[in-house]
């Protein structure tokens, strides 16, 4: 898929309760938005921080012409970008990396995101969906999520929540929920499961997934440079040595890690 | 109609533009974004003997103004290049140089020995200056012994263009710079990143797994420009400046220091355009300020 280097238009930026940001950005003359898969993503130059490097994001979401990014506070580029105003402009390269596969007819899918990692899983989400294979995504987080991000995940999936704190869904971790343990465990309802989100939890469902010989694939963000498989800074040790996350991810099948 | 052209002794550059080994990997990672044809020439990813998987992960820090690595010289090997990447390269209408490291004396001289045999290929950089292998590397370019004698054995066994590329880690860089020219040299690129460390503070640990790094970007530009001032003075031949270039003005600092090409680093990670820019910078630079030949401005400081 080609890459382009755009220059795109903040369209408007939602705060959400948990300073978590809504970035919507659109091409500035009308111009289509390259198409891009769900797990790709972007790299953002973010000249109002002061930082030498781009910052990489997931694709949250990608229409005719508009690219849309979640973006969390968690750094000096991640805390600026998050006060850009309408009207900044962005550079933005795109799209970058290989995404989750697009499963055969009737695959049954089970997504799993952990905070800001449910980002990329909304567009892989609403892609199943309007490919007919409305997926069903666990999507844990520390405290209740903004409504409008939970209306927009229930759109497209069959939502099951849980939150570190209790304060909506099930009191726990993403492997307490009932669709993780009797759903996907005991009665093996899906095919295909497709993860983003914090390393940590990551790593426990490789170990808690390697048993039941399913198609896993993960989504990973080690720290990068230039997003094009060219400074080779982003490596995973992989089951095929070295890869970069950017370039050979940063989806990766669970065959591939070497956890 | 302004001239860009420039000489590296016998190599004529269709302008001094060139990408720095390591942050362009073989150019078709680019080539989305740029017409590689365009450039002066492009320095492919240090090249050994054998593949080597690099140094673990972190590889990379971000710093003010610049960026620590710590790749290692994670590369499939010469063969791997010379039978499957350089005939998707050779022929892209840009000056291909490859960039040449080993572990000791033997591995340069038979990596190089093994490229002498591709058609085409007209230069080699020989990097005597990496801060990221335990061995080999920067060894041999902190010493006018260690320089002379990696450069006098490849000298016997490639017989195109040998750059040499140059540490900045050193007490006199213009001292190792005669001694690459003494052995053999045809051009000298320098520099090299400078060796660095960075802590994270929360983790009480390095950032990087290697503990330290190499340092590049706009932070080493001045340290850059100074030093190929100083190695234009001392030697006769052709230098190329590297260091933090993220601008045709920045580019024009090391032409005027004395350098007749360049190399565009980690401003390539930024934006992936920059050397075409940078390229279009020089052409409106010169139109400005009425000079036919960017050769004219070489050395002028």
């Amino acid at each position: 898929m080609k890459k382009h280097l755009l220059n795109l238009r903040g369209d408007s930026i939602n705060r959400m309760t948990n300073g978590t940001a809504h970035i919507v950005l659109s091409t500035t003359d009308g111009a289509a938005m390259p198409e891009m898969q769900p797990g790709q993503f972007v790299e953002v130059g973010v000249d109002k921080a002061n930082v030498l490097l781009n910052r990489p994001f997931s694709i949250f979401n990608r229409t005719a012409t508009k690219l849309e990014l979640l973006v969390k506070p968690l750094g000096r580029g991640s805390d600026a970008l998050c006060n850009y105003e309408e009207g900044d402009m962005l550079r933005v390269i795109a799209p970058l990396g290989h995404g989750f596969s697009i499963p055969e007819q009737d695959t049954k899918v089970l997504l799993i995101g952990g905070g800001v990692g449910v980002a990329p899983l909304y567009y892989q989400a609403r892609m199943l969906s309007e490919a007919g294979m409305r997926p069903t995504l666990i999507y844990g987080d520390r405290t209740a999520p903004d409504k409008i991000l939970l209306d927009m995940l229930s759109s497209v999936a069959d939502l099951a929540v849980c939150t570190d704190d209790g304060s909506m869904g099930v009191h726990g971790l993403v492997f307490d929920h009932p669709v993780y343990r009797d759903d996907l465990h005991k009665h093996k309802k899906f095919d295909l499961i497709q993860i983003c989100g914090p390393l940590k939890m990551m790593k426990f469902l490789y170990d808690d997934l390697g048993i039941l010989q399913m198609d896993v694939e993960f989504s990973l963000e080690n720290k990068m440079a230039c997003g094009l498989g060219a400074c080779l800074c982003c490596v995973e040790e992989t089951t095929r040595g070295n890869r970069c996350v950017c370039s050979d991810g940063p989806v990766f099948k669970i065959n591939e890690l070497s956890w | 109609m302004v001239d860009l052209s420039t000489r590296l002794g016998d190599i004529k550059l269709k302008n001094p533009v060139l990408t720095a080994s390591g942050t362009f990997g073989y150019g078709t990672e680019y080539s989305d974004f740029i017409d590689l044809s365009r450039l002066g020439g492009f320095v492919v990813k240090g090249t050994t003997l054998e593949p080597r998987e690099g140094n673990p992960y972190p590889r990379m820090a971000e710093t003010p103004s610049g960026m620590l690595n710590a790749v290692g010289l994670q590369n499939k090997g010469v063969d791997h290049f010379i039978e499957h990447t350089y005939p998707t390269i050779a022929g892209c209408g840009a000056e291909v140089i490859v960039n040449v490291s080993g572990k000791s004396i033997d591995d340069y001289a038979a990596t190089a020995e093994k490229l002498s045999t591709l058609p085409g290929l007209r230069a080699i950089e020989l990097n005597i200056s990496c801060p990221n292998v335990k061995q080999g590397g920067m060894a041999f370019g902190t010493t006018c012994e260690g320089a002379a004698s990696v450069v006098e054995a490849v000298r016997k066994v490639w017989p195109g263009h040998l750059m040499v590329k140059l540490s900045p880690n050193v007490t006199s860089i213009s001292d190792i710079a005669k001694a690459a020219e003494g052995a053999g040299a045809d051009s000298l690129s320098l520099i090299n990143t400078l060796l660095g460390m960075a802590i994270d503070v929360e983790r009480q640990k390095p950032v990087l797994s290697t503990i330290t790094g190499g340092l590049s970007g706009p932070a080493v530009k001045p340290v850059a420009v100074r030093m190929v001032w100083q190695v234009c003075k001392a030697v006769n031949i052709p230098v190329v400046g590297l260091g933090g270039i993220r601008t045709a003005a920045d580019a024009l600092e090391f032409i005027m220091a004395g350098a007749k090409a360049i190399q565009v680093g980690t401003a390539n990670f930024i934006d992936p355009t920059v050397t075409v820019q940078i390229i279009d910078g020089l052409t409106d630079y010169c139109e400005r300020h009425g000079v036919e030949h960017i050769t004219d401005l070489c050395g002028i400081v």
